[in-house]
């Protein structure tokens, strides 16, 4: 995340939030790291300290992460837990996606048919692991 | 904190501030948006003790603004250092001023910045001398920061080093910074509060976060749909 990439039309500490949860799921970020200070973190994306101090404290809030006194902010999470966020932000990805197609109008069979099509078309582009 | 409590106040024909209330809670960014001649400015110099209201009160901390210019460091929109001046010269007349200068800041601000102690103030560029204001406003440890359109006509380079020396700067808790200007897109990520306000009032004030959440839209839209309800 830069200061350019972030929808400033939505709460910037989720997706501050968001932000650290997909560098969970990619791995880019693992049980253990430690994860920048607020302050440089704030520096990083150009963000008001107070709003990086809230996202903080939201990820240590639901155990993603820890703070050590005089050591800094580690990733706590386990694999079971990134499992499960991974889970959670596919299942709001498909609520709006139905959600969408639905107010277009199209039904069911139509969805699969859609999404089928676009499985076939992409075969052999995306890994299936 | 800092209270206005009705405050109007009157240039010729132009009511620059009209009945206006607000109050700017410690601890946070707050910014202080809208168009050209809304009483930004007006709002700003009042604060830091420069024009006086004509009805109703401000209040710093519970005093009047005069009895309390040693918590304010005020950025001026003008520019108010002389052009023979040095930067040494600039910080050297601060420093005599000021009790609450700190070195150790102006220095690391001054690498930080890119700038040097034997720039002519009239010589280099404006993106310079707005960094250059912005280094001898910041160096002081006031606990009320104004800036008074410190973005405006910079290019946007300067733009990010200033937005990025304030997040560096800004003490959580025991500093308030008040950022006026009319280029809400720069500094949308940078404020926790907004106060939107046309000819001397409030339009739409909040949080920016609790603003995002509950209309959906980001704080140069608010300003836009504000202005247009407004205008109706």
């Amino acid at each position: 995340m830069s200061q350019l990439d972030y929808d400033k039309s939505k709460a910037i500490y989720k997706q501050i939030i968001e932000d650290f949860q997909k560098q969970l799921i990619r791995g880019t970020l693992n049980p253990g790291d430690k994860i920048p200070s607020q302050r440089d973190y704030a520096l990083k994306v150009s963000v008001n300290p107070n709003t990086v101090q809230r996202a903080y404290q939201e990820l240590e809030r639901i155990g993603l992460t820890e703070t050590i006194r005089g050591q800094g902010t580690f990733v706590k999470a386990d694999t079971a837990m990134i499992t499960e966020i991974r889970q959670e932000m596919a299942d709001d990805i498909l609520d709006r996606f139905f959600a969408e197609m639905n107010s277009l109008g199209y039904s069911k069979e139509q969805i699969t048919e859609i999404v089928n099509h676009r499985l076939m078309e992409m075969k052999g582009a995306i890994s299936n692991d | 904190m800092i209270e206005f409590d009705h405050v109007g106040k009157r240039f010729g024909s132009v009511q620059a501030l009209d009945q206006l209330s607000l109050q700017f809670g410690p601890g946070k960014i707050i910014g202080l948006f809208g168009p050209n001649g809304a009483g930004k400015s007006t709002a700003m110099k009042m604060i830091a003790g420069l024009n006086q209201p004509d009805s109703g009160h401000v209040l710093v901390d519970g005093q009047k603004p005069r009895q309390s210019r040693d918590k304010i460091a005020f950025l001026p929109e003008i520019d108010y250092l002389y052009g023979w001046w040095t930067l040494k010269q600039a910080a050297d007349f601060m420093r005599s001023f000021y009790a609450d200068w700190d070195d150790n800041k102006y220095t690391e601000l001054l690498g930080f910045l890119n700038l040097r102690e034997d720039m002519k103030i009239g010589k280099i560029s404006k993106g310079q001398r707005a960094k250059c204001k912005l280094l001898l406003t910041v160096s002081r440890r006031a606990p009320y920061l104004l800036l008074d359109e410190p973005l405006s006509g910079i290019d946007i380079l300067t733009r990010e080093e200033i937005i990025n020396t304030l997040i560096r700067d800004f003490r959580e808790g025991e500093q308030t910074i008040i950022i006026s200007t009319h280029e809400i897109n720069d500094v949308e990520s940078l404020v926790d509060e907004v106060f939107f306000i046309d000819q001397g009032r409030i339009v739409v004030s909040g949080s920016a976060e609790e603003l995002r959440i509950t209309q959906g839209l980001s704080l140069v839209e608010i300003m836009k749909e504000a202005f247009r309800n407004v205008q109706q």
